[in-house]
């Protein structure tokens, strides 16, 4: 079997679904310039010292790069309404490479709609050192691996109809948890959010604004998290397919 | 070979297979018959590997069918299921078959299941007949050393059925094995050698189509006789089959005008007389009662 062709029309099969790249990459965008376009001049913003572009690109880089990737892994919902999960499982395509190919396919997604946003930020005037930029898109695709899965598990939990609000619930959830759209620095609520992935790729993304990347329990929590949704991922589709 | 032994799967309360023995020679074309809800799809599933039986065993050309679906050495037509959005019927079959060791050319299944001409269209395009021929394209793709069709004519025209068919001989006579689960007994009596007739998840008969059909595709006569043995009954002219329901019998006929003049002729107390329509749900359950 040649795993090369199987994922070379996985990919062109994602591209070709407008809908879903129109919503994936353009969304982030599109909230990019409604938010940040009218502020562009505000370099201070909230006092904060920040230029609101900058601001803004980041938060909504750990945005679109885990909304992409829980989209990519949520579309095998559709896949199994039309009984293909069924039909793949009568060929010799391994479990290994079926995820490969999922998680390969939320990869050029995410980096698609990051690369997307950092052009936006380009356009607004954004420059960022390239050793910032380098450690913060780094740290990004690290953080997107519990993504990866958690989307994975969704596809193959819930039914076509279930998963858009599912979605739409747990990416809002995360993000504002996160700290996507404001910072959460104090009290119970900032306790609960550090034990959050979306956290921690929010934090990957603030590298930008002079943080310093993920501390070790930033990385501990990550990495529970990864060993944690993989598990529930594998799960998910062992019980959806009776395959051992 | 493909062999079932002792196969029985339940899903709750509901037994759809009780227990059933079948080996099917390679190379042979084998029909699964029998009505709806006999359990034939199940078998088959448990065959592909797609259900685990409850008990007794299925065996691949020797193995599991989970290791002959891994070697790539099976290949099917599910009763249910769609295809994938946004490929082409073409970039589907190719893509199906990168998953296998021995494919057959693309290109050769597109001419030999017909599809030319809606080859190059995306798939949530096609009709559902023309679905239908693109799902049967993928399982010949793999090139697979068994075939399972699962009623696959349901959704077709007469006009698809035909080619159908022609496209599945075809293929068998590369010295394939092919098992197709079908209700229609002219199916099974026009395109296998030999009929598995399945009803209330068991097999009720199992033989060349010929025999099949003289046993089921006929008439039932219903009569009320009592104190004639059935070894009697059988012996009339045109009865296959004869069974006792109390003071009642129950004759399964390949002629059943020829039985009933024999039968007035003998019995001239025999009263209430039936005879009934040749469905193939019928005459199974008439079998299996």
């Amino acid at each position: 079997m040649n795993a090369a062709t199987y994922i070379r029309y996985e990919l062109k099969r994602t591209f070709r679904t407008r809908r879903f790249i129109l919503l994936a990459f353009g969304f982030p965008v599109v909230l990019y310039f409604l938010i940040a376009g009218p502020n562009r001049g505000e370099d201070n913003l909230g006092g904060t010292g920040l230029s609101a572009p900058l601001y803004f690109m980041i938060g909504l880089v750990s945005f679109g790069a885990m909304n992409a990737m829980l989209s990519a892994g949520a579309r095998i919902a559709g896949e199994r309404q039309v009984g293909w999960n069924r039909q793949l499982r009568i060929t010799p395509l391994s479990p290994r490479t079926y995820f490969r190919t999922k998680v390969l396919t939320g990869y050029v997604m995410a980096i698609g709609t990051m690369a997307l946003m950092y052009s936006s930020g380009a356009i607004l005037g954004v420059r960022l050192p390239a050793g910032e930029w380098a450690h913060m898109t780094w740290l990004i695709l690290i953080g997107l691996i519990p993504f990866a899965a958690l989307g994975i598990l969704f596809g193959h939990l819930l039914s076509v109809d279930a998963i858009g609000p599912a979605m739409g619930g747990t990416t809002a959830l995360l993000s504002f948890l996160g700290g996507v759209w404001f910072p959460i620095q104090h009290g119970a609520l900032h306790v609960i959010a550090e034990l959050l992935p979306s956290f921690w790729l929010v934090q990957a993304s603030r590298v930008a604004l002079g943080g310093s990347g993920w501390t070790a329990n930033g990385w501990l929590i990550m990495g529970a998290w990864s060993v944690l949704l993989a598990a529930g991922a594998m799960a998910a589709y062992r019980r959806d397919t009776g395959k051992a | 070979m493909i062999e079932l032994r002792g196969l029985t799967k339940s899903f709750g309360a509901v037994h759809a297979v009780r227990g059933i023995d079948v080996t099917i020679e390679t190379g042979a074309t084998v029909a699964l018959l029998g009505p709806n809800g006999a359990g034939k799809s199940t078998t088959l599933d448990m065959v592909l590997g797609l259900l685990r039986p409850d008990g007794g065993d299925v065996r691949v050309f020797g193995t599991p069918p989970a290791e002959a679906v891994a070697r790539g050495a099976v290949g099917a037509m599910l009763q249910t299921g769609q295809l994938i959005r946004d490929l082409t019927a073409r970039e589907l079959l190719r893509q199906f078959a990168s998953l296998y060791p021995k494919p057959l050319d693309v290109d050769e299944t597109i001419e030999l299941v017909g599809i030319r001409d809606i080859a190059g269209r995306l798939t949530q395009k096609l009709s559902g007949g023309e679905t239908q021929r693109v799902r049967f394209a993928l399982a010949l793709v793999s090139n697979p050393d068994l075939l399972v069709l699962d009623e696959p004519t349901v959704a077709m025209d007469v006009e698809s059925r035909r080619g159908f068919w022609t496209t599945m001989r075809e293929f068998a006579t590369r010295g394939k094995t092919v098992v197709f689960a079908t209700h229609y007994l002219d199916e099974a009596d026009a395109y296998a050698d030999r009929a598995v007739l399945m009803a209330n998840g068991l097999v009720v008969a199992d033989g060349p189509t010929t025999e099949i059909k003289a046993m089921v595709g006929r008439r039932t006569l219903r009569a009320t006789l009592a104190d004639v043995p059935l070894e009697e009954l059988e012996r009339l002219p045109g009865v296959t089959h004869a069974e006792r329901r109390g003071e009642a019998v129950v004759l399964a006929c390949s002629d059943s005008d020829v039985t009933l003049r024999a039968l007035i002729a003998r019995y001239a107390d025999a009263r209430d007389i039936e005879i009934g329509g040749a469905g193939l749900e019928e005459a199974f359950l008439e079998l299996t009662r």
